[in-house]
């Protein structure tokens, strides 16, 4: 078990290698800079001395494996640099941004399972009645429907039907929770219901091929009741595929937001990522696809820890 | 509230029938309605779609420092807040000014009693600390607009309340140029103990101090007790409030979660306001000092033939061009060299003699077609329009270009570039024809013409015109302004007309649709003007 786990944890480093270096050279291909956005723009009127100053200055005057080498020492030391657009330190851009956007995927994380694991499971249990068809038609609609195009739909309703909008400056959980929900409760029921469909459907389909194994049939041939049936023995082994799928739906909520955030203006990761590729601000983009990778690379960790314990098969592989 | 909310919660049938109804809503616009008595108290609640790089406005260039900063913040003199040409000056710590026969020296009498946030007293000390790092920034420090004060021969504090500007010639745009709205200023002490000290704190002398920045999120002001301007400002506090998207700001503006949006909006998106806000909402509407020039390579056959670049601009329709176009993006007025109903600007009657600007189209085309075969290009040719990526006004306009150019027998393909390798795309000089484009923060033709220069960075066309050069030197020095109109006329005439370096394009239109009990501000062709808000008061 410990083997199994060390050997998955040590591959997480070349990952995050070849993300960095990937990072690195494709943000570079992409023209301009974040010296020519900021100080060449619409009046062309700063010069080239102070120009080519300001590129000294960042660097970016240096050969790429300098800038790279210099780049990746720093995020060895856990010390991203500053953001090159506004000079703050990168942590503290990022900081800033990740609680909301954490809270955010918390939520929808809760709407989905809420919704997906037994609406899944009834749709599995009553297969082929109108309560499935009800539930699929639901997670298709779920699937179809981008959570941006929802997240409008629920301004618009709101503006329209009700006069009013969600508030517009986040306001911590712990500083005041009831104005920390009313603007995070649309964008996790819009991003919610796309997720809650994709675990629907992944829960009806595991549940169902789990409701037709010998160990099922064996568990209901000795008697025990439907209840215990499932919780017991179904729902613990369908849920392999349906953990996975919520684990990484997770990780991609974390930076993946970016319409839905500019929709309800939310001041998340996904937005500064957006913000960050139009500056070309290579430090803080760097920084942050290092975040999400890395995010996605634990999530996957903690996945593989689960699977050893969810099936016991694998720890003896 | 809560009501509402729990309501909304159970609302799911309705979305789609609301979302329909609000497409389907017409449109109508309401003017500005009159002052009336100032009311204090109360915080006003603004969107800016952009954010501060830095607080250091001596080395910025976005609106984002503007809007949610400029309340911090003094400048020596500014441009009259009622202003609409928003090319008066008039005095903000200087409380009045001085200026010698020879118009090269002007002193300006210091305000007493203004304080510095931290509660120290404003000299002309400061003053001069402040102009030094504009126009001599130490090493390492940037000061982008230091190239608009070459005039300038000295500044000097000879006591604590004046200043006093020498310049190397007469210059007419002095005074405009004092009351950029970039010069805040600064604190000595501050300044020289550490020149980057203003790139991340505020200390200023405005009608409010600063309270917080929250990255991304917000910026929040509140009232100086100690303003020198006595029962002002009339706002308890601001709070600006940082939007990118152009439909969250609506959205804003219409949940009345936001008051004003300084900058500007469209056109479908005033109506949009208009109609769901009723009498709650009031526009007001400018010129803008920002407009869209088509620049033509003069190094590039046939764009070095004059009589093809004046075939290019007598091609545009622009006054049937301006009625369509205001209908679905940011442009209106056709003007010349300045924007129309400013001093400068070229009276309608003058416009209509240049090329391109007459009302008989067929006239003006007939003339383009001659042109073009006397140039050797009787069937028309073929080029590549280059255009920037950005929805609001190129892309529209850039379509109504080449449309326009069709009408002479020309076959224009449209590239577009992407917003952030334009610009050094248009300073390679990898283009036959692009749009260029530029905006002003005060509408004065020192300010505005020197890109025309021959020698100008800015000069993407690259034309090399000593005529032009000497018309704009004139200009500037010309200190009475009927002698200076005449010679901005000439200028005029050379760049648009029998040259045709550029083409003018269509004015901007600038559209602020703010909640109606919001009062005491009033548009100006610049939207980084007329933001200290300190005049700004709510009716309820």
């Amino acid at each position: 078990m410990w083997r199994y786990l060390v050997k998955r944890f040590m591959l997480m480093f070349p990952t995050m290698l070849g993300v960095a270096l990937l990072t690195f050279i494709l943000i570079r291909v992409i023209p301009g800079d974040v010296v020519e956005l900021r100080y060449a723009g619409d009046r062309g009127a700063v010069s080239q001395d102070v120009l080519t100053k300001e590129r000294a200055r960042f660097g970016l005057d240096q050969p790429l494996w300098k800038q790279f080498t210099t780049w990746i020492w720093g995020v060895a030391r856990l010390d991203f640099g500053e953001s090159m657009w506004t000079g703050a330190p990168i942590w503290q851009e990022i900081r800033l941004r990740f609680a909301l956007s954490l809270q955010v995927a918390i939520m929808a994380t809760i709407v989905a399972v809420a919704l997906s694991i037994p609406l899944g499971v009834l749709a599995a249990l009553k297969q082929d009645t109108w309560i499935d068809y009800a539930v699929r038609i639901f997670s298709i609609a779920g699937l179809a429907t981008p959570s941006f195009w929802l997240g409008i739909v629920f301004i618009l309703m709101l503006l329209i039907v009700f006069h009013w909008l969600p508030p517009m400056v986040y306001t911590p959980f712990w500083v005041n929770p009831w104005e920390n929900i009313k603007q995070l409760i649309w964008p996790a029921l819009a991003v919610g219901y796309r997720y809650s469909a994709v675990g629907m459907r992944m829960t009806r389909s595991a549940m169902l091929e789990v409701l037709r194994e010998d160990y099922i049939r064996t568990a209901r041939a000795k008697g025990l009741v439907q209840r215990l049936v499932l919780a017991r023995h179904a729902l613990k082994n369908a849920m392999l595929p349906v953990a996975t799928v919520i684990a990484l739906e997770f990780a991609f909520l974390i930076g993946g937001l970016v319409v839905t955030e500019q929709v309800f203006n939310l001041n998340g990761l996904g937005l500064l990522f957006v913000q960050a590729v139009a500056h070309r601000d290579y430090t803080l983009i760097q920084a942050l696809v290092m975040l999400v990778a890395g995010v996605f690379i634990v999530v996957n960790f903690l996945m593989d820890v689960g699977y050893a314990w969810l099936d016991p098969r694998i720890r003896y592989r | 509230m809560q009501r509402s909310l729990v309501r909304a919660l159970g609302a799911a049938v309705t979305l789609i029938a609301a979302a329909s109804i609000a497409a389907v809503i017409p449109v109508a616009v309401i003017p500005a309605g009159a002052q009336d008595k100032p009311r204090s108290g109360g915080e006003l609640i603004f969107v800016v779609p952009s954010e501060p790089p830095s607080y250091d406005a001596h080395q910025e260039e976005t609106f984002g420092v503007i809007h949610p900063m400029a309340p911090h913040y003094s400048t020596l003199l500014r441009v009259d807040p009622n202003d609409k040409t928003g090319t008066k000056p008039v005095g903000d710590i200087a409380e009045s000014w001085t200026v010698s026969k020879d118009a090269l020296t002007y002193t300006f009498k210091i305000r007493q009693g203004v304080k510095f946030h931290d509660g120290s007293e404003l000299t002309a000390k400061d003053v001069k600390a402040s102009y030094d790092k504009i126009l001599k920034p130490p090493a390492g420090v940037k000061s982008l607009r230091k190239e608009a004060y070459g005039s300038i021969a000295s500044i000097d504090a000879p006591d604590a309340h004046t200043f006093v500007v020498k310049l190397k010639y007469p210059e007419s745009s002095i005074l405009l140029n004092l009351a950029s709205p970039w010069n805040w200023v600064y604190k000595a002490d501050i300044i020289a103990k550490d020149p980057h000290w203003y790139e991340k704190n505020v200390n200023g002398t405005g009608p409010f101090k600063f309270v917080e920045h929250v990255k991304g999120s917000h910026w929040v002001g509140k009232k100086n007790p100690d303003y020198w301007d006595k029962g002002k400002p009339y706002l308890d506090s601001y709070r600006a409030i940082f939007i990118s998207a152009s439909a969250a700001q609506v959205a804003a503006v219409r949940g009345e979660r936001a008051m004003i949006q300084f900058r500007s909006f469209s056109p479908p998106e005033r109506d949009q306001l208009v109609q769901a806000l009723g009498n709650k909402i009031t526009v007001q509407e400018s010129p803008w000092d920002c407009v869209n020039l088509v620049a033509m390579h003069h190094e590039k056959k046939p764009f070095d033939d004059k009589r093809v670049r004046r075939a290019l601009t007598l091609a545009l329709d622009r006054y049937e061009g301006g009625k369509a176009l205001s209908k679905i993006t940011l442009v209106k007025d056709v003007g010349g060299i300045q924007v129309p109903g400013t001093p400068y600007a070229t009276p309608p009657a003058e416009l209509e003699k240049l090329a391109g600007y007459g009302r008989d189209i067929n006239a003006s085309r007939a003339e383009a077609k001659r042109l073009l075969k006397e140039a050797g290009v009787p069937d028309g040719f073929s080029f590549v329009f280059k255009n920037r990526g950005i929805p609001h006004p190129y892309e529209p306009l850039g379509i109504w270009l080449i449309s326009q150019w069709k009408q002479i027998g020309l076959n224009v393909r449209q590239e577009i570039i992407e917003a952030s390798a334009y610009h050094p795309m248009l300073k390679r000089g990898d283009f036959e024809v692009a749009m260029d484009f530029q905006c002003g923060f005060i509408v004065e033709p020192d300010l505005d013409l020197p890109r025309f220069l021959s020698h100008s960075d800015a000069n993407y066309g690259r034309h090399k015109d000593t005529v032009i050069d000497d018309l704009y030197s004139r200009q500037g020095r010309a200190t009475d302004p009927e002698e200076r109109k005449k010679i901005l006329r000439q200028l005029e005439k050379r760049l648009l007309d029998e040259e045709a370096h550029v083409a003018y394009t269509l004015q901007w239109h600038r559209i602020v649709p703010h909640l109606s009990k919001v009062k005491g501000w009033t548009i100006t062709p610049s939207h980084y003007l007329n933001n200290q808000l300190d005049a700004v008061w709510l009716s309820e």
